[in-house]
């Protein structure tokens, strides 16, 4: 109760650009040397790891690469270190450590942990790849759909629920019309159910933002069991055994050996979402749209004096980000399993909302978020079945845990769009 | 405790009630003349909107529940030739589902004991135990302008710890169950302490931060489950607690009401004294609605931050525990259920008024054991009761919206968007 803590109250950007700047290969170095003693020095000597690196149907096939355990994790966490001391240099000469190199860097660590991990088995790495990518469809729909609120100026805690009624919006009228496509319309259309409701209460009548995503994702859950316990188990024939939407491979693109069966040999949800993170971000950093909505989130007064009209502006973007977000849904059921289950999104909504916030708000950074914990938990799945030293238990917390330490600015500050959270009141 | 409706209290007692302003729900809250503002409360005001919003609430549910109905569907064929067979299947659905809903939650007039008729009331009470508790340190929070949504996790926290200590220690009758009860207290108070001190150092928002802390808690749960310390063979399910670490019952073996009761009430007349006759719950909403000028005054806002996460997970961590040592008896990964989301609607419910909270903890336990009776009588699936909860809080949130459905006037001058 003194005078002085008054001055160390949080401000936001407060941490000097010195300390910033060595944060990077200060964390890059201590996760290179956990590399090198963990997965490398006490790794088991004598012990092979073999990684599968083509899928069956390619057009070229390349034989798995078997490498010793050991000294593949040495080699391979020796080059990240040597990474770290890379960033080290960058950061005494002022320098701000690339993004490249950090991705690099992930890439080196991660092949480590891989080759510590599978020892003495072997694992795919092009089914690894594959696998993340599609438990990523949903968070990275669900995370653009959250950022498209909250730039201007909404939060949306809701997507879990709308993740929810749009896959199980998706999954009835595929049903019903016996095609899967009209199932991926259904699904944003359903979704906008949580979003209007959420316009309604937030932008209207002013109700917190907050409040209303958590009491919005419990009316999801509750509408969307409802339905099914008393509708769609009965007549699971009719309402709830949907085609699943099939994969169409590009041709040429997916005739390229590793990437093509991981990019371009995918159902028609995630080319949607290689368009979506396209458009979105040439939308809003690119165009007079953008800038306006970016305006009314950051700082709504400003917006209001200059003639946009914030409630419109509001209103569209909640309802279009539900839209994105619906279509994340649709990957739930006609995109992998098909039929709808109760409470089948099982929290990947907050997920996609942490890998909005780790994304820094940035449609790419949103998706290689996405990406990251799609990684994880894929990651999780095949070191689950193969039984390796880690309990699943750790991976399934990862994402949390990285979440937790990139908003206390740990990895980086982040700082999301100034007025989200405040409703705006004309006058 | 003299106020039992869940209004807010005249802005009148020892403290200028600075929580007025910025209470999340009541921005539309009216001032003027208390004796002409009387009237007009009780029809337009905060208790006429309460009402309003139930009624709303329950008549989508019927809305849904006439929607998925067979008999209904089948006289809807034929609507224009026998309307009446339509609105009297309509009739039936509606009222056979709330009457079940009636009788599991309050008083089973179709038994043929006493025990039998009131059990549904004290299972009501048992289930409305830890939402009590849970509700009260989700209020303690946005009294404070804090939203914990991690009071799921606190939930958990708490139970692993107070069920740690109730079935691997060896302590005397009364201190076991003491000692176990605060393991829970402080379990939750750390973990949602982590919440606040992160928000205090880094200004990491704390709705972010509590939200991954949940499914931490969670995780760490089912590890500990698979553990040998926790786990009995193969089962993800612990030992029970010593008999000396359980809560005891108090309507004796026939009803699984327990102390833990005891303990809510207690909880409420805390929270109620800490955050109206207290030093720190003064400190507390000074920060809430206000923390320039309380920073101004000379409080230390960061540190009322850490505290009130403290208080707020520690009261979340007592319902874990007492959900744990009363009627759960062992851990599985589902102890903690939905109860800390459920907390948050309790909560808002209640208006974050202790009072409040106490009688929106008993509806929404109603409405949950209710509707499991419901479920079974009349395959009303349960999941209705979660419909219904969640729009009675948004309805209550926004009340310029009940007033306009009702075609009420405004209570205040003020001009509200129709």
């Amino acid at each position: 109760m003194t005078a002085t803590e008054v001055s160390t109250a949080p401000v936001p950007g407060a941490v000097t650009t010195t300390r910033a700047s060595l944060r990077t290969p200060i964390v890059l170095a201590v996760l290179g040397v956990v590399a090198l003693v963990f997965f490398g020095l006490l790794g088991s000597a004598g012990s092979t790891t073999t990684f599968g690196v083509s899928a069956g149907t390619d057009f070229v096939t390349i034989d798995p690469v078997e490498i010793p355990s050991k000294a593949g994790a040495i080699v391979l966490a020796v080059l990240a270190l040597a990474l770290a001391a890379w960033s080290f240099v960058m950061a005494r000469a002022g320098r701000t450590v690339p993004v490249w190199l950090v991705a690099v860097f992930g890439v080196l660590w991660v092949l480590a942990f891989l080759t510590w991990a599978v020892a003495d088995k072997s694992t795919s790495l092009v089914s690894l790849m594959q696998g993340s990518l599609l438990l990523a469809v949903p968070l990275a729909f669900g995370a653009l759909g959250g950022l498209l609120n909250e730039r201007a100026g909404v939060v949306n805690i809701a997507i879990e629920g709308q993740l929810l009624t749009g896959a199980f919006g998706a999954a009835v009228l595929a049903s019903v019309t016996g095609n899967a496509y009209v199932g991926l319309v259904a699904a944003p259309v359903f979704a906008l159910i949580i979003g209007s409701m959420l316009a309604l209460f937030t932008v209207k009548y002013h109700v917190n933002q907050i409040i209303v995503g958590v009491v919005l994702n419990v009316f999801a859950v509750g509408l969307t069991s409802f339905l099914f316990s008393s509708v769609l188990k009965e007549n699971a024939s009719q309402l709830n055994s949907p085609p699943r939407l099939e994969v169409l491979p590009i041709p040429l693109l997916s005739q390229i050996p590793v990437i093509g069966p991981v990019l371009f040999r995918q159902t028609v949800i995630v080319y949607l979402l290689y368009i979506a993170v396209a458009v979105i971000t040439v939308a809003l950093f690119r165009t007079r749209w953008g800038l306006r909505v970016r305006a009314v989130g950051e700082y709504p007064q400003a917006a209001d004096t200059v003639g946009i009209s914030v409630e419109r502006t509001r209103w569209s973007n909640v309802l279009l980000g539900a839209a994105v977000a619906g279509l994340g849904g649709a990957f739930f059921t006609i995109g992998s399993v098909g039929a709808f289950g109760e409470e089948m999104t099982a929290g990947k909504g907050y997920i996609a909302l942490a890998a909005m916030i780790l994304g820094r708000w940035s449609p790419i950074g949103a998706l290689t978020a996405a990406l990251l914990f799609g990684f994880a938990d894929k990651l999780q799945q095949v070191l689950g079945v193969l039984e390796t030293p880690i309990p699943n238990q750790f991976m399934l917390m990862l994402p949390y845990v990285v979440t937790i330490f990139a908003v206390a600015g740990l990895v980086g500050r982040v700082r999301g769009p100034a007025a989200a959270g405040e409703p705006y009141e004309k006058g | 405790m003299s106020d039992e409706k869940p209004t807010p209290p005249p802005p009148s007692s020892a403290a200028p009630a600075p929580t007025r302003e910025r209470d999340p729900i009541e921005h539309t809250a009216g001032t003027g003349g208390r004796a002409a503002a009387t009237l007009r409360e009780i029809s337009t005001g905060n208790f006429g909107v309460t009402v309003l919003a139930f009624v709303l609430a329950l008549v989508i549910g019927a809305i849904l529940i006439i929607a998925v109905d067979d008999d209904v569907a089948d006289a809807a064929g034929y609507i224009f030739a026998r309307p009446s067979d339509f609105f009297g299947a309509a009739w039936s659905a509606v009222s056979d589902a709330y009457t079940a809903l009636f009788r599991g939650a309050v008083l089973n007039y179709q038994a043929d004991t006493f025990a039998g008729a009131i059990r549904p009331f004290t299972e009501t009470l048992t289930v409305a135990t830890p939402l009590i508790i849970a509700a009260l340190g989700v209020a303690v929070g946005f009294r404070a302008g804090l939203f914990n949504i991690g009071a799921q996790g606190q939930v958990i926290m708490g139970a692993m710890i107070a069920g740690f200590v109730g079935f691997t220690w060896n302590l005397p009758v009364g201190v076991h169950l003491l000692v176990a009860l605060l393991g829970g207290i402080i379990a939750g108070g750390l973990w949602a302490g982590i919440a606040g001190f992160l928000k205090a150092r880094t200004g990491a928002h704390e709705v972010i931060v509590t939200i991954m802390l949940n499914y931490v808690a969670l995780y760490l749960l089912q590890y500990a489950l698979t553990t040998s310390v926790f786990s009995t063979g193969n089962q993800p399910k612990s030992p029970s607690v010593a008999s000396s670490a359980q809560l005891p019952l108090i309507l004796g073996d026939q009803f699984r009401l327990n102390a833990g009761f005891i303990v809510a009430i207690l909880a409420a007349i805390f929270v109620w004294w800490l955050m109206t006759r207290s030093t720190i719950g003064f400190r507390f909403r000074a920060v809430g609605s206000n923390a320039h000028a309380a920073r101004t005054a000379g409080m230390s806002v960061t540190a009322t931050f850490v505290l009130v996460m403290v208080v707020s997970g520690a009261l979340a961590g007592l319902a874990g525990a007492t959900q744990l040592l009363g009627t759960e008896k062992f851990l599985t990964d589902g102890i903690a259920g939905s109860l800390g989301f459920d907390a948050i609607t309790v909560a808002l419910l209640g208006r974050s008024k202790p009072a409040g909270i106490f009688l929106a903890g008993i509806l929404y336990g109603g409405l949950n054991v209710g509707g499991r009776v419901m479920e079974v009588a009349t395959g009303t699936p349960i999941d209705i009761v979660l419909v219904i909860q969640s729009l009675v809080v948004l309805f209550i949130a926004a009340p310029p919206l009940v007033r306009a459905i009702f075609r009420l006037p405004a209570p205040t001058t003020k001009e509200v968007a129709a």
